[in-house]
Parts: C-alpha cells; structure tokens; sequence
C-alpha cells in the first residue's frame, strides 16, 4: 500500500520549500546556535564531560526510565486505542477525552499530584508503602511521572490508522477460518506496526528531556535517581553554559541517533507492506 | 467539506485578534522591572504600593512596577541574557556577581548602598514535626541514625547553598577547623538526606505535604510561610548557631541608562532601608538590618542566635566558597561521589 | 470511517477493563487530585484566584500564543507531509528526522537555543537592537518556543495516514485538470481530516500547557510575559498552593472545550459523509 513516487503531481517545490525554510529557521539555525556555545569546551572538555560518572549515571538512569515508560505506554497506549476504536461501551467518550490531558496539564503541576499521590502516605502509594514497595522517591516514580507526560504518544499514533482499517482483509482472514490472535498478528499488526513505531520513539524521546514534572518525584540523589535534565540545569546555576549545552547535545545526538534508527526501520516496514 | 474547515481556520484567527493584549497604552508611566526570586512576592507586593505611593507624593509622577520572580539563579541569568531590569533583588551576591561579569552592573555594587547592599537578611532554621519528636534541636541533631532530612539540592538552588553552608560553619567550630572531620561530618549529613529537591518549594512540599523526614532546612522566612500554609503541623526550631544568610540588591547599571530610570531605580532600592521599608521587611519574616526595628520583631525571630557570615574567614565570601564548595568537581560532588 | 464490527466475549471483556483502569490510575486520580485541591475550600477562594487580574493577562496570553503556534504548524505539517509521502528525494529520512527533533530535545534546551540565537549573548542580539525589536523576554520569544516544542505534531499525525494511501486518485485528479490547490482540497484533505484533527488537538493541547521550554524565554514579567502555566508554577513556589491549583483547572477546563469541539466536528463530519454515501 505504500505510496508510489509521483511524477505527474505538482506542489514538490513549494511543499518542500515551505517545509525546509520553516524547519531551518525554527530548528536548525537554532541548533546552530546551541553547538557553537558548546564550540568553547573543546574536544578534550566535552570527552571529559562525556566520561564524567555522575553524567553517565545520570544518563543511565534517564534512559532506562524512558524506555520503560515507553515501553508501558505502548502496551497500554495500543489496548486504549483498540478499545476506543474496536467497542462501544458507556464513558468511552470520556476515556478517549482523558488521553490529551497530560498534554494540557502543565508538568509541574502533574508533578506535584503524582507524587502527593505515590508517595508512602498518599492514596496509591499506602498500599505500596506497606508491601516495602517505594513509588515515589524512587526509579518507579520516574517511570510513573514519564509515563504519564507521555501517555497520549501511542494511544494518538495509533487511533487514525486503526480507524482507517479496512476490514475486508480480517473478514477473509475470519472466512478462511483464522484465528483472532492470528488474524491479529499477521492482518492487523503489520498495518499499524509504523504507528505504533512512531508511538514508541516520539514517547521515548520526551521521556529523556522531560524535566518540570519528574524533579517533584524522583528525589534527585545523584547517582540513583538523578536525570540527565536536571545536570544541565545545575550546570547552568553555575553559569557553565558550555559545560550544559554540551551534555544537552550530548543526549541529543543520542536520541537523535535512535529516533533515525527507527524511522530506517519503519521505513523498511513500509516497503515490506508494499511489497506483499 | 471545504466551508467547514474555512471556519476551523478562521475561528481561531478572530480569537486571536481579540485576545491579543491591547497595546497602544499612551502616555504610559515611567515603568521600572524589579527581577527578584522565589519568595518575596508578598514582600514586593506590599512594598512597590508603599514606594508608588511614596514617589508620587513626593515626586508627583506616577510610575508602574514590572515584578518578576523565579530560582535567584535563574533570575539572574535572564537579566545575563537580555531580560532589561532596572532593578535586581536576588537571593545571593554571587548571583548579581554574574550579572556583573556580563558587564551590565558597574563594579562596587555592594557599596553602593549600606549594610553590603542588603537591607534585609535571613538564616537557615529548621522545620520539624509538631512536638518536635525526634528532639532535634540543633545540628549534632541532623546527624544522628534515624533522622531524615530534607533540603534541596546545593548545585540547584541558591537557598540550599546556606544550608550547607550553615551546616559546615558548625561543624567546623565543633571539630575545631579540622577540614577531614567536617568534610565526614558533612557526609553524615547528606547520608540523612531523604529528598533532595531541585528548589526550595519543592523540599518544602516534600516534608508538608508527602510526610517525608523529620527535620526541613530552610530559610526562616519560608518556614514561616509554610508555617503559614498548614498552623497546627508544625514549628520553627531555630538552631544556636547558623549562616546570615544576605540577600543583596543592585541597580542594572546599563538598563537603567538606556531606559533613563536611575533616578527611579536608586530611590527604589533607597526607600528599602526606610522606617516603612523595613517594617514592611519584617512583616514578611525577612530580618530587617536596621537593629532598631529588627527589635520590633522580637517576637517572631530569635535575635540571639549567633550568625556566621559568608566573608568569615571559614568561606572567604562567596567567589571562593561557590569555587572550593559548589562548583563541579567541588566538596560537595565528593561528598556525594562514590569514594 | 472505520467499519465497527462488535466482538463479544472474553477479549472485548478484559480490553475494557484493562482501560478503565489504566485510565481510573494514571489520569483520573491525578485530575481528582487537581480538583480537591482547588475546591479545598470551596468554590469562593477558587473564584478569587481564577478571576484575579494576573491569572487573566496570563490565560490570555497562552491563548494567543497557543493559537498563533498552532496555525503556523498546521500550515507546516501539510506542506511537510505532503512534500515527504508525495516525492521521492534525497535526504528524505534525515528531514524526518529532523521533524522530530523538538521532541528528543529537553524543553529546557529548547528555550535555550532561541536565548543563545536572540538573547543578549546571541549572534543575532547586535541586529535586533538595531531595529528595536524584542523576541525573547517578550510575546515573540513565548511563540517561537511555542512553535518549537509543538513542532512535530501536525506533521507526525498526518504523514502514516498520507503514507499509507496511494497516490493514484490524486494522479487522476490531476490528469482531469484539478490544479494543486484543488486536488488536496477535494481529494486530499477528507482523507487525512481525522489524522490532521487529532494533530491540532495535540498541538493546542501542547501549546497550551508548555512550561519548560517558555519559562527559560519567558523571564517572568509578571502581567507581561506570564504564561498561565508559568503562573501557576509561580504561585506554587510562593506558597500559594490553592491558587495555584485553581489557576491549574482552567487549564483541565480548556482541555474539556477542546474535547467538545472534538466532538462536535466529528459529528459534523460524519454527517457530511453519509450524505457523500447517498
């Protein structure tokens, strides 16, 4: 189903125009601006930053928080999705309403309620608390606040493509006597496999810069719950711009690295479709 | 089809026509930007209504104050980055230091009003649960196993870096300047250290509202004021010895050239060591400096506490102590680092 | 639309659960959390904070800041999708890239580039003084990082429905003599209206709720430069908790105005569909 190249249609030059000069001016020169300020630190400062322990740790725990919110996130994000879509229940307008509220909510307010929530005294954290279980204070409370900052990614990713199935393929499946599972994994997962990609990557990236909501929850000691943000925020109250924007690029080349990976993968993905 | 998204389009184009902000305000009064930090709001409040009152009776021009607050650090960096003060009034000197550096204030601020350019000072107490249970009453206290403490991250937060400070001045008395003994004792410390919020607030929400720890480090005036929030919970316990904590003001030498506010800015900053000044300083549980009035306040602070400042010889004044402490690499990364 | 055929049974049984709970834990409870707060003391002190001037000059500000960065990224994400799912080029999966890169940046730094491009220390700075003109520290400033960190949404919604459709009804529109403007329009644009809704949904959303990114260009100014999420996080670390709380639910009330557009959009959509099947 893969779109073909099109010769006969018209609109490249302006569309990518439009597209190329709004992205350099927004993004690029931008970017630019950041990388020449880290420019003053030269090769051997960023090496040493780079290998510092605490900024390894801080990263460590950085991404294995994202990816694991990400990761609950496509799980749940994909079971949302489905519901809304596939049944039709009572307040499933109001969960399909619910999904962009992290968005709308400011993160540090976000912040403070899960962790008046998690914490041992607060209404989920109690029964945690009394199975020796931290929430908040804790990795787990990082994931937490992630996730949620995050939760719209996949479920959003998701929905349009689900909604814009075409259900002949799964009625043949059904006619020549598969079953759901099968149907499943082999109809509709290939199909909604790019969004899904998508979902997860896009939720993974904000995940690592995520910054006003997780510093309410995650109890900031360094070298276990100390995330990579909140070392180029303290690098800046030092007034080491270099020193902040180098670890900011830093992560960024990382992220940037898998984000890239991934849309390699998607795109294979689409050509496999296409090819079938 | 079409129609419908034409009005999708233009909805929100004639919202935005109505709400953009009417700015053709003519024959607007002199403006002057106060660039301050976190909790001096009310402060602000009530002191920019007594001195717009006090300049238009004395000066028959009326004016409009811009306030702005955030972390004192971050303050300042706007103002480093274009933000045009006229005024700053910030948590610590080394932050208007910065300012400095960047060329915008004239070297010599500090002298440039009286009392270091500090019209009001403060301290670190602690904040315990009420009854105090754990009887801690002073920073031996912190130290002992099953304390929890609660206090923000120093490389984050201006107001952390007198706690640690304050916490350093008495251990250095107690071991008798014996740095390995401090340096251990301060380790002690953060080894108790349940929560280290990334700013003042967030500690304080961390102990009031989510119970954690048994003792808060905290700048008097916050602790009162999250005294205020939740009366029955709590009380103040003010340590025998802790840190003057002083925060300065200064002019923003370029902007108030270029914006042609000098005159304006110094009478500001002047009129805060003013009987009105200072009183309206210590309703706000800031200490004022001026010790006549500081005495109106004897009930709410506990004057006798003995306060060590930052330019004893222990710090040398906040450029060598920011360095040797602070600074990455500093005392504080190797209390926290593994070995 | 999508063809909905009901399941019954186990799976359909255990789905739903499985989403009301997800939801009840991680979005209900914090919402509830919000509100309590806010009502702690009735509706009298929340009105007082709500209707307070600051609280007002700041909604309206993240309105116009909202809608502004909206607009232009909707304008964005069409013409970024249509040049991606419609040519072949080089570099194509760079520029997608690209396109995602304000989500893989903190939003701290995202304000920071623009202060390091237009700040006093940004090499831009010398030519702004000149001309007089003021982008960070004002309204401007508060757009472009706006516009930065919702980037991407538009774009990202459109361009897997866009790819997943052939281009063969657009090619014939073409040959019949549609000229560009016309072929998105009729053919185009009711195929991905659903994908480029739920974009702006999330972009308003978004744009409506940024703080990282616009409270390092914002400044604080307070009546000037004050975002409602700025202010509400201003408040909290006064001591204001109530206000602050209660200033956080216009935010979940706006979210609630743009779910009822949703809605009905949605609806007039489906009509206008039916009424193309007859």
């Amino acid at each position: 189903m893969r779109a073909k190249k099109s010769k006969t249609l018209p609109g490249f030059g302006i569309s990518l125009g439009v597209t190329m000069s709004y992205v350099s001016f927004i993004v690029l020169i931008p970017m630019f601006s950041l990388a020449l300020e880290s420019a003053d630190l030269g090769p051997r400062g960023f090496w040493r930053l780079a290998t510092d322990s605490r900024t390894l740790a801080a990263i460590r725990v950085s991404f294995l928080c994202s990816l694991a919110a990400a990761l609950i996130n496509t799980v749940f994000g994909l079971i949302l999705a489905w519901t809304i879509v596939r049944y039709r229940f009572p307040f499933r307008r109001l969960i399909d309403g619910l999904i962009e509220l992290p968005f709308a909510l400011p993160t540090a307010v976000a912040g403070i309620s899960l962790t008046v929530l998690t914490a041992d005294k607060g209404w989920v954290g109690y029964p945690f608390a009394l199975l020796g279980i931290k929430l908040a204070y804790a990795k787990i409370g990082i994931i937490i606040a992630i996730t949620f900052v995050t939760i719209p990614f996949v479920a959003r990713a998701v929905q349009p493509v689900l909604e814009r199935l075409s259900p002949d393929l799964e009625e043949a499946g059904l006619l020549l006597g598969a079953g759901r599972a099968r149907i499943f994994l082999k109809i509709i997962l290939p199909e909604i496999f790019p969004a899904l990609l998508t979902g997860f990557s896009l939720a993974f990236a904000r995940g690592l810069g995520e910054y006003g909501s997780v510093i309410f929850i995650a109890g900031n000691k360094p070298f276990s719950t100390e995330i990579v943000p909140l070392i180029i925020m303290s690098k800046l109250e030092q007034f080491n711009y270099d020193q902040a924007t180098a670890v900011a690029i830093l992560t960024l080349v990382a992220s940037f690295a898998i984000m890239f990976a991934v849309n390699r993968i998607q795109t294979r993905a689409a050509l496999f479709a296409g090819e079938k | 089809m079409s129609r419908f998204f034409i009005a999708l389009l233009a909805l929100p184009l004639a919202l935005g026509w109505a709400l953009a902000p009417a700015s053709t305000a003519w024959a607007a009064p002199r403006e002057l930007t106060n660039i301050s930090y976190d909790p001096t709001r009310e402060l602000y409040d009530e002191y920019n209504k007594a001195f717009t009152a006090h300049w238009l009776e004395s000066q028959g021009e009326e004016i409009a104050i811009v306030q702005s607050h955030g972390g004192s650090s971050k303050q300042a960096r706007t103002v480093i980055e274009g933000n045009e003060a006229d005024v700053v009034t910030l948590a610590l000197a080394i932050d208007i230091t910065a300012i400095e550096e960047a060329g915008l204030i004239k070297a010599g601020w500090r002298e440039e009003f009286p009392d270091n350019s500090c019209p009001y000072t403060s301290t670190i107490v602690f904040l315990v649960r009420k009854g105090n249970p754990k009887n801690i009453k002073d920073w031996g206290d912190l130290v002992r196993e099953g304390v929890g403490v609660i206090t923000p991250n120093p490389k984050t937060s201006g107001g952390a870096r007198w706690n640690y400070l304050a916490a350093w001045a008495y251990a250095d008395r107690l071991y008798n300047h014996d740095e390995a003994k401090v340096i251990d004792f301060m380790k002690k410390l953060f080894a108790n250290v349940l929560v280290l919020d990334a700013g003042a607030r967030g500690s304080t929400n961390t102990f009031v509202q989510n119970g954690q720890g048994d003792a808060l480090l905290a700048w008097e005036n916050e602790a009162y004021l999250a005294l205020a929030e939740t009366p029955d919970q709590f009380e103040i316990v003010a340590p025998p010895t802790s840190i003057l904590a002083e925060p300065p003001v200064a002019i923003v030498d370029e902007n108030a050239d270029k914006k042609g506010t000098r005159d304006l800015a110094t009478a500001y900053l002047q009129y805060l060591y003013s009987e009105n000044g200072q009183r309206i300083a210590g309703k706000h549980f800031y200490r004022p400096s001026n010790p006549a009035i500081a005495q109106e306040f004897k009930d709410v602070f506990t004057l006798s506490m003995e306060l060590i400042t930052i330019d004893d010889p222990l710090f040398g004044g906040w450029d060598i102590a920011q360095e040797k402490h602070f600074n990455d690499g500093g005392v504080f990364d190797r209390i926290y680092s593994n070995d | 639309m999508a063809y909905v055929r009901e399941e019954r049974g186990w799976a359909r049984l255990i789905l739903i659960t499985v989403s009301f709970l997800f939801v009840a834990l991680m979005l209900i409870l914090p919402l509830a959390q919000v509100l309590s707060k806010a009502f702690e003391h009735g509706i009298k002190p929340f009105w007082e904070a709500v209707s307070d001037e600051y609280s007002v000059k700041a909604a309206r500000l993240s309105a116009l800041t909202a809608i502004l960065a909206v607009l232009l990224n909707t304008f964005f994400g069409i013409a970024a999708a249509w040049a991606i799912t419609r040519f072949a080029f080089r570099g194509k999966g760079f520029l997608i890239t690209i396109i995602d890169i304000p989500f893989a940046v903190s939003p701290v730094i995202a304000g920071l580039v623009f202060v390091m491009t237009f700040g006093r220390l940004g090499w831009a700075y010398p030519f702004l003084q000149e001309h007089d003109l003021k982008i960070i520290f004002a309204t401007p400033g508060l757009v472009l990082a706006t516009i930065f960190v919702t980037l991407p949404f538009v774009a990202r919604e459109i361009i897997p429905v866009l790819a997943a459709r052939g281009t063969d009804e657009e090619e014939a529109a073409v040959l019949m003599g549609a000229g560009l403007w016309r072929t998105f329009w009729k053919v185009t644009l009711p195929h991905i209206r659903w994908a480029l809704l739920y974009g702006i949904i999330l972009c308003s959303a978004r744009a409506m709720g940024e703080f990282g990114a616009v409270s390092v260009v914002s400044g604080h100014l307070r009546g000037k430069t004050n975002t409602l999420p700025l202010h509400i996080e201003i408040l909290f670390r006064e001591y204001h908790t109530l206000q602050s709380f209660s200033v956080a639910t216009i935010l979940v009330i706006v979210a609630i105005l743009i779910l009822i557009a949703r809605h009905v959009v949605e609806r007039v959509g489906r009509k206008e569909a039916e009424y193309y099947v007859r």
